[in-house]
């Protein structure tokens, strides 16, 4: 039929139900290899639920989710992740016991049997991401925003095709803001990464992606540029109320 | 070398040379320790690896006790064959157990309840077992006492010291081994948090039922040594919830998920144990159950002030560092 490619994700007319509530209904988007793209909307909007979905944790009630043509649905969260995309999670969970290194090491081990090579592997991602330094201390230790960036260094060692980032900026400050912005923004461009955001910080999305999706109450609201999304009125309804984007 | 491995090293050397010195009683309760220090050692796999609690582990000494001592009682077949089977048994109902509550989420709690559930049905399956003693017990023939036969494990009691102490260290280096590995990472990662690990790739249904099945095989070969040391095997002693409670203390009085909680705690337990029976006894009372009693306290003392056992208490007191001994 069609003979481009099929893009790298491709989630189409995508349902979920929680005992009649209607947490995601009938959300559609595709994003292509490369592309850095946020999931924005108020709180309870779904987007947490449409990653669930994505990574085998939820099984939808309905419609698509393809990475590069292949169906994800029925698939495992591990099997998922094998098949090429890393995920953090929105309430962090981290190994608490094990030392932040671990913690990524665990995240390599997704490619390697080797232990020095995942261990080579951790230091690289802790550097990349400024833990460094703690990475001898115990996860449990570690103050929320370095947890959230826990979230993402453990993802990442898994080397990922795509990766599923639930909200890894709130708490931060500013600066740290930007350094992790410009730190996706290089992995995007030098290893040719792509990313689906969902992220509350309009400084990060507006810095960071190329094209938003938002959705409210689990239906698609509209979908462009960032300059275009927040000059749109729809956009601006759903989140009356909410705090100013 | 580390601190840590002159520390093994030196109580290693201990144990050899011990039968140099000691006497037969004193051995005997060596054997105990390193009877336990082994057994605890398996379910630490299981339970300080893996995050699986297992509270009905007795079943797997109790099914390799059985399978070896009945192969060698029917069928002359030696234990050092049969030991494969014993093994193989305790696998195939470590697997039972947890692919059943592995498939269904059986977490935590329930987990525990299951493998309890497990352990009683089979003591109540061999008591009713007549073609292996029933209630009335399975008996070994006792052969010469002087032989070192290691392949029927028949002999002088050294031998069984010597091989329980061999047990004791293949146990620790695999366990070591099994902690560096990529297989003992994933079981970190699942005892932890079993979302998270799927997130990363790890198949967590996989990774616990290894647990169980590694957990199982080598607490079978526990029970092999068990049978043949002791000669007499009785279903309510080998598949007894006390046992079960027995095997799991001096793991988590020494400290949970370490490889030295194991030994330490059976260090420590073994002998106070020993020490209030023959106190009690000097004293002309028998009173049964406080030797368990007396274990209770001690638990309920490590819980309340050593959460995390004696060991890491232990380590940072030695200025052992408090990394892992694997490094
Ligand atoms: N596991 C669940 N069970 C029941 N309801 C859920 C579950 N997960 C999410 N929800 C509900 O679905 C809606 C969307 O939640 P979520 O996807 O977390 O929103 P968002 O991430 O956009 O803030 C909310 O109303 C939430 O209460
Ligand atoms: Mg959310």
């Amino acid at each position: 039929m069609s003979p481009s490619p099929p893009p790298l994700l491709l989630i189409e007319g995508l349902v979920k139900h929680f005992r009649g509530l209607r947490a995601v209904d009938g959300v559609s988007f595709r994003v292509e290899a490369g592309e850095i793209v946020a999931l924005i909307g108020p709180n309870g909007a779904g987007k947490t639920t449409v990653f669930n979905m994505i990574a085998g944790v939820f099984e939808p009630d309905g419609g698509r989710v393809e990475l590069e043509g292949r169906s994800l649905i029925g698939l495992r969260p591990d099997q998922v992740c094998r098949a090429g995309v890393g995920r953090t999670f929105q309430l962090v969970k981290p190994f608490g016991n094990l030392s932040v290194e671990e913690n990524v090491v665990v995240g390599a081990l997704r490619w390697t049997h080797e232990i020095t090579k995942a261990r080579a592997q951790a230091r690289e991602v802790l550097d990349l991401l400024g833990l460094a330094d703690k990475r001898r201390q115990p996860a449990r230790s570690l103050t929320l925003p370095d947890r959230k960036c826990l979230e993402v260094a453990r993802a990442l060692a898994t080397k990922p095709k795509l990766l599923l980032l639930d909200e890894v900026m709130a708490g931060l400050r500013p600066a740290e803001t930007d350094r992790m912005v410009e730190t996706f923004r290089r992995l995007n461009r030098e290893t040719g990464l792509t990313i689906v955001l969902i992220e509350h910080v309009m400084r990060a999305v507006m810095a960071l992606s190329q094209r938003v999706v938002v959705i409210n109450s689990g239906q698609p609201v509209c979908e462009g540029t960032p300059e275009e999304v927040v000059r749109d009125p729809r956009v601006l309804d759903c989140y009356l109320g909410e705090e100013p984007l | 070398m580390s601190r840590q491995a002159i520390l093994l090293g030196l109580l290693l050397a201990a144990f050899v040379v011990a039968p140099a010195f000691a006497g037969p009683y004193l051995l005997s309760v060596m054997v105990v320790v390193m009877y336990f220090a082994y057994v605890g050692q398996a379910w630490n796999i299981m339970m300080g690896f893996a995050g699986q609690l297992s509270l009905g582990h007795t079943i797997y000494v109790g099914l390799g006790a059985y399978t070896a001592a009945a192969l060698f009682v029917h069928f002359g077949i030696p234990a050092i064959f049969g030991l494969f089977a014993a093994a193989a048994v305790a696998v195939a109902a470590g697997s039972i157990i947890g692919a059943l509550g592995f498939r269904f989420g059986v977490k935590g709690v329930y987990f525990a309840l299951l493998t309890i559930a497990f352990a009683e049905f089979t003591r109540i399956l061999f008591e009713h077992f007549t073609a292996l003693g029933g209630t009335g017990g399975l008996f070994l023939p006792v052969g010469s006492r002087d032989s070192f036969d290691l392949i029927h494990l028949r002999g002088h009691p050294l031998m069984f010291y010597y091989l329980i102490l061999a047990m004791c260290v293949g146990i620790f280096l695999l366990c070591r081994k099994l902690l560096n590995s990529r297989l003992g990472y994933t079981w970190l990662a699942v005892r932890e948090d079993q979302d998270a690990a799927a997130a990363l790739g790890i198949n967590v249904f996989r990774a616990k039922l290894t647990a169980v099945m590694l957990s199982a095989g080598l607490t079978a070969l526990g029970g092999v040594f068990f049978a043949f040391y002791y000669n007499n095997l009785f279903p309510n002693q080998a598949f007894g919830m006390n046992r079960s409670i027995e095997i799991i203390l001096a793991p988590i009085v020494g400290g949970l998920g370490t490889l030295f909680g194991p030994i330490l705690g059976a260090l420590i337990l073994t002998p106070l144990g020993e020490g209030i029976t023959a106190a009690t006894e000097a004293m002309g009372f028998k009173a049964a159950g406080i030797k368990q009693l007396c274990y209770g306290l001690s638990l309920l003392a490590i819980v309340k002030f050593l959460p995390e056992g004696v060991w890491p208490w232990l380590r940072l007191r030695l200025g052992l560092g408090d990394g892992e001994e694997g490094e």
